[in-house]
């Protein structure tokens, strides 16, 4: 932060235009995070009424639990196939749509719009056309031999809240993949057409290297959002299952949170989720203050 | 104090748009017969695109359209005659047997919700990024690391203990509970602080020797030059505050504050066992027009909204 500002004297005022968003975010934000870091060392009764400190015990246990070690794996499948879906599908478009075609501002707004629909909306969407005995999909796939019934098969189940969430999270990628196609100087790209290079080596050489950073940026972006956003998809769809096949970190914390009333467990499991997030958040603005000093 | 007219702050083009200009489009220096299949082809790639985009709100519309036997009994491809029916009977009546409330009140609890979140969160977040950069205060730093801390920290990972402290309050059940505890915004703090400092010292010097205090600053000068990105983030914060579903799940368990996308869940389940699909799909398009009538109407504050607030 620069220091040649020039600014008021005070500091009541200042403090007093800063409380709503301190008092907000220490109540809701610091404090339950606090809690749950605190809630992670202890061992609670399901009452609340005695607890004991158990050190890393929380931790031990929920790392040996094969619950959660499910929910690690389905979540790691997931998030990536979540994010890479929604990411490749985004510069399939992005980059057919910065080629100066006719009305490709019209398919601009045709791509974009899906970024106003909740998750949860998403996924109930997808839930429908995908209904084992009323949706349109698996009367397509019928004739291809393939029985869809996400009811009875988790892999099916999985594959769907993966669309779903990806199908939401592609406009978004979409606007950021075109800014960051539309900064890369056309000179660069004509030189190299000189030299002979076809439309794949161009894109190879060229384009997908200065697209680096805002693909770095959307990974970050994408896989927080399929990390925390999609519990929306999946509660609102699979609720977590067929069995356990789409239960996802977020999801196993809110259920063993308020149905299994595993406290410590619950408490352990979201401090490791705070992890995550926090380091992807980091490596996010690191990017960031990297970029603004070039 | 005269009206000073600056160019809206803090507008986006990251860009080699000028380069672009100055050059005209990407010319395409092969062959005639070679860039009309290339553009072909793109516009084959984009309407495909579109069309997946588009493909599951139009069935949705289609089932909304039609009684429930024909959702059951092969979906049409084209829309019905029971719009008016379907859409009536969800507004008024819902799905009445399994104790859910009619849609009507839950879009106006939506509406509520979005508009309070939405203008708690500028308004907090202006006040925040003026005291930041305009003022010298022990602790700024530290204030502005712990606003920075909230995007570490979503409610998902930390569902319980915030959930405990709402209950602690009593704000279950109530408005205050379903919006104050999103109010609070680093990204929204952070775009004000970009866009205040870049206002010249100038400015600032003017207003103190015509004798404005700190708030007749704010009032005047930064709250008028900020509209652009006021506006820009109404669009990105509304969605954000009418697509909410975690929070109004887990504080709400009166269904008089039911909002209508977590409403949305409980049809959808109960649907899984006695099918109701028109009046989800009713539902589904009812809850998803409002967002997407504001970022359709304001599509150039919605991208620029977007691109600030994450960069």
């Amino acid at each position: 932060m620069q220091d040649k500002r020039v600014t008021f004297p005070g500091i009541v005022v200042p403090l007093a235009l800063l409380l709503p968003q301190l008092a907000i975010t220490f109540v809701f934000f610091v404090w339950p995070s606090l809690r749950s870091l605190q809630g992670s060392l202890f061992e609670q009764d399901a009452f609340g009424l005695s607890e004991r400190f158990v050190g890393f015990g929380n931790f031990a246990r929920i790392l040996s639990d094969p619950g959660y070690l499910s929910a690690l794996g389905v979540t790691f499948v997931f998030a990536l196939a979540t994010t890479a879906l929604a990411m490749s599908v985004a510069l399939a478009l992005a980059v057919v749509a910065d080629h100066a075609v006719r009305g490709s501002a019209v398919y601009k707004a045709l791509i974009v719009w899906p970024y106003a629909i909740a998750p949860a909306i998403a996924g109930v969407l997808w839930w429908f056309l995908f209904n084992p005995t009323i949706g349109v999909l698996p009367r397509l796939l019928a004739p291809l031999g393939i029985v869809w019934n996400h009811f009875l098969n988790g892999n099916q189940a999985l594959l769907l809240v993966i669309i779903a969430s990806a199908w939401k999270q592609v406009s978004y990628n979409f606007l950021f993949f075109l800014a960051g196609l539309q900064t890369i100087p056309p000179s660069l790209l004509e030189a190299a057409e000189i030299d002979g290079a076809g439309a794949f080596a161009r894109f190879r050489a060229i384009v997908f290297p200065l697209l680096m950073p805002t693909t770095f940026f959307l990974a970050v972006v994408n896989l927080v959002y399929a990390l925390c956003d999609t519990f929306a998809v999946i509660h609102a769809t699979s609720a977590g299952g067929p069995g356990t096949a789409t239960t996802t970190l977020v999801y196993k914390v809110f259920r063993d949170g308020f149905e299994a009333l595993d406290l410590g467990g619950s408490a352990a499991q979201s401090v490791v989720l705070m992890l995550i997030v926090g380091a992807l958040t980091i490596a996010q603005f690191r990017y960031i203050e990297r970029k603004i000093h070039y | 104090m005269a009206q000073i007219e600056l160019e809206p702050l803090g507008q986006l083009p990251p860009s080699a748009a000028s380069e672009r200009a100055a050059v005209g489009p990407r010319p395409i220096s092969v062959g005639w017969t070679n860039k009309t299949t290339r553009d072909l082809l793109a516009h084959a790639v984009l309407i495909l695109g579109a069309a997946l985009m588009a493909f599951p709100i139009y069935m949705a519309f289609v089932a909304s359209t039609h009684t429930l036997t024909q959702t059951l009994t092969g979906l049409p491809l084209l829309p019905g005659d029971r719009l008016v029916d379907n859409y009536r009977q969800v507004l008024s009546e819902g799905l009445r047997n399994y104790g859910l409330p009619p849609i009507w009140p839950m879009l106006v609890n939506s509406i509520v919700v979005a508009l309070v979140i939405t203008f708690g969160k500028i308004a907090v977040s202006i006040l925040s990024a003026f005291a930041v950069v305009f003022f010298r205060f022990p602790f700024r730093m530290l204030a502005f690391w712990i606003i920075f801390a909230t995007l570490m920290l979503p409610v998902e990972v930390r569902i319980l203990p915030t959930y405990e402290v709402a209950a602690s309050l009593g704000l279950l059940n109530s408005y205050t509970g379903l919006t104050v505890p999103l109010i609070a915004s680093a990204t929204a703090t952070f775009l004000f602080r970009q866009v205040f400092m870049t206002i010249p010292n100038e400015l600032m010097e003017a207003a103190r020797v015509d004798g404005a205090g700190p708030l007749r600053f704010l009032w005047s000068i930064l709250i008028p030059m900020s509209r652009t990105n006021m506006a820009a983030l109404f669009v990105v914060t509304f969605v954000y505050g009418w697509n909410q579903y975690l929070w109004p799940l887990l504080i709400t368990k009166d269904t008089a504050y039911y909002t209508v996308i977590m409403g949305i869940q409980r049809m959808a389940r109960a649907s899984d066992f006695e099918p109701q699909w028109h009046l989800v799909m009713a539902t589904v398009i009812l809850a998803l027009l409002p967002p997407l009538i504001i970022v359709a109407a304001m599509q150039k504050q919605f991208v620029a909204g977007l691109f600030e607030t994450e960069k």
